[in-house]
């Protein structure tokens, strides 16, 4: 279980590469893109077969945001939502089915099971919480919440900023990461003989089932809570 | 693997992952909303406006329906009465036809009636005229048989036709 990760340094700039996430990053976006594309292709007003799938994700993410927010502020996040959702989605289930080790370095796991990707994603979100915060409302009603509804709350409110940005990336890495390493550990039990395998295949079953329900809520909850934050900077009323 | 990637120094801090990840989601994103979601929420958006429309319609169609079943109710209804009118009508003319048909028979019974009643009494005179003649020739014979020998047959005659005459007007 520990393998390395396939590093590159980029030009001798200090800045390195884990071959593997950039591996990952890539193929995820492609398989989000070949799934929307696919789904969008033949657009009819009686929508049929994968279409309806594509719209009830719509209707989905939909109403995630007019759970937080009233639709005329929240209709323009709709597809920085569906991409979230999808993208996290299939990031999660990417490292479920196996992982590719070569040599000592591990190169087919979930994107998401990388701290530092969830966590760009979080920092991402925060950082669009905070532009539409002072582009819909104002810099002075921006400014404002951090003293509301009172001023001795300031430090708790930054205070809270960070926080908020770290649990949203570090809760998806967490449960995705720690679904991998289970299912890492019961796959070496299974190779290791004939009792590891007897012993270790109802608990892979009962993991794999649990890591794609994981999986699933961790995409739905990293939606959501990227519209609640949305939400608390951009309503008048929160 | 955590350790491995944060730790500084030795293995090197993947700066690079987090660039890419924010290039390569903004460029999801913005494929995305060029190529899927653009046309999907077009789609979507028609098809709100097609289901607004045709509840309009459906709302026009129904305001139509209803006036034409008000207008139709309305023609039974005259027809109705038109109807009844024309039953009536009918009833009363019967009723004078009939009045009139017996009223006719009647006549015309009584004509028969009538005519029969003429008939009979001429009838009766023919009848009481041929007996007077009979009695008169008959009395003359047995006149003439009885009195043969005492009158001649004229005066016998005149005798009896005396005696008829008188009990024709008594009578």
């Amino acid at each position: 279980m520990n393998h390395e990760a396939p590093m590159w340094e980029f030009m001798n700039t200090g800045i390195h590469f884990n071959l593997a996430n950039v591996l990952m990053m890539t193929i995820a976006s492609l398989i989000v893109f070949i799934i929307a594309v696919a789904a969008t292709r033949k657009l009819a007003m009686k929508p049929t077969g994968i279409q309806n799938f594509i719209e009830w994700v719509m209707d989905f993410v939909k109403n995630i945001i007019n759970s937080n927010m009233d639709w005329r502020t929240g209709g323009q996040f709709l597809m920085l939502g569906m991409t979230l959702i999808l993208y996290v989605f299939v990031s999660n289930m990417l490292g479920l089915p196996f992982s590719i080790v070569i040599g000592h370095e591990l190169w087919w796991k979930s994107p998401t099971s990388d701290p530092a990707i969830t966590l760009t994603l979080a920092v991402m979100v925060m950082g669009l919480t905070h532009y539409y915060g002072i582009k819909m409302r104002g810099m002075k009603n921006y400014a404002k919440t951090y003293v509301q509804p009172m001023g001795f709350l300031f430090p708790l409110k930054i205070i809270e900023e960070f926080a908020n940005t770290l649990t949203l990336g570090l809760r998806l890495y967490g449960n995705i990461y720690a679904g991998e390493l289970l299912l890492t550990l019961l796959a070496g039990l299974g190779t290791s003989g004939v009792v590891g395998a007897a012993t270790a295949a109802l608990p892979m079953l009962a993991w794999e089932g649990f890591s794609i329900f994981v999986g699933s809520i961790q995409a739905f909850i990293f939606t959501m809570l990227t519209m609640v934050y949305l939400s608390h900077k951009v309503s008048d009323d929160h | 693997m955590l350790t491995s990637n944060f730790v500084l120094g030795q293995v090197h801090f993947n700066g690079g992952d987090i660039i890419y990840q924010l290039v390569i989601f903004i460029i999801l994103l913005a494929l995305l909303k060029k190529f899927a979601w653009g046309p999907l929420m077009g789609i979507m958006k028609e098809r709100e406006e097609h289901v607004a429309n045709e509840i309009e319609a459906a709302e026009v169609s129904r305001k139509e329906a209803l006036k034409y079943l008000e207008e139709q109710r309305e023609i039974v209804k005259q027809s109705r009465t038109e109807a009844g009118q024309l039953i009536e009508n009918a009833k009363q003319q019967g009723e004078a036809q009939r009045e009139d048909i017996i009223n006719q028979a009647r006549a015309e019974a009584e004509r028969v009636k009538e005519s029969a009643k003429r008939e009979i009494v001429q009838e009766r005179e023919k009848a009481v005229a041929a007996l007077r003649e009979q009695v008169a020739s008959l009395s003359v014979m047995i006149a003439s048989k009885v009195i043969e020998k005492e009158l001649s047959s004229a005066d016998q005659e005149k005798l009896i036709n005396e005696y008829i005459q008188e009990a024709g007007e008594g009578k």
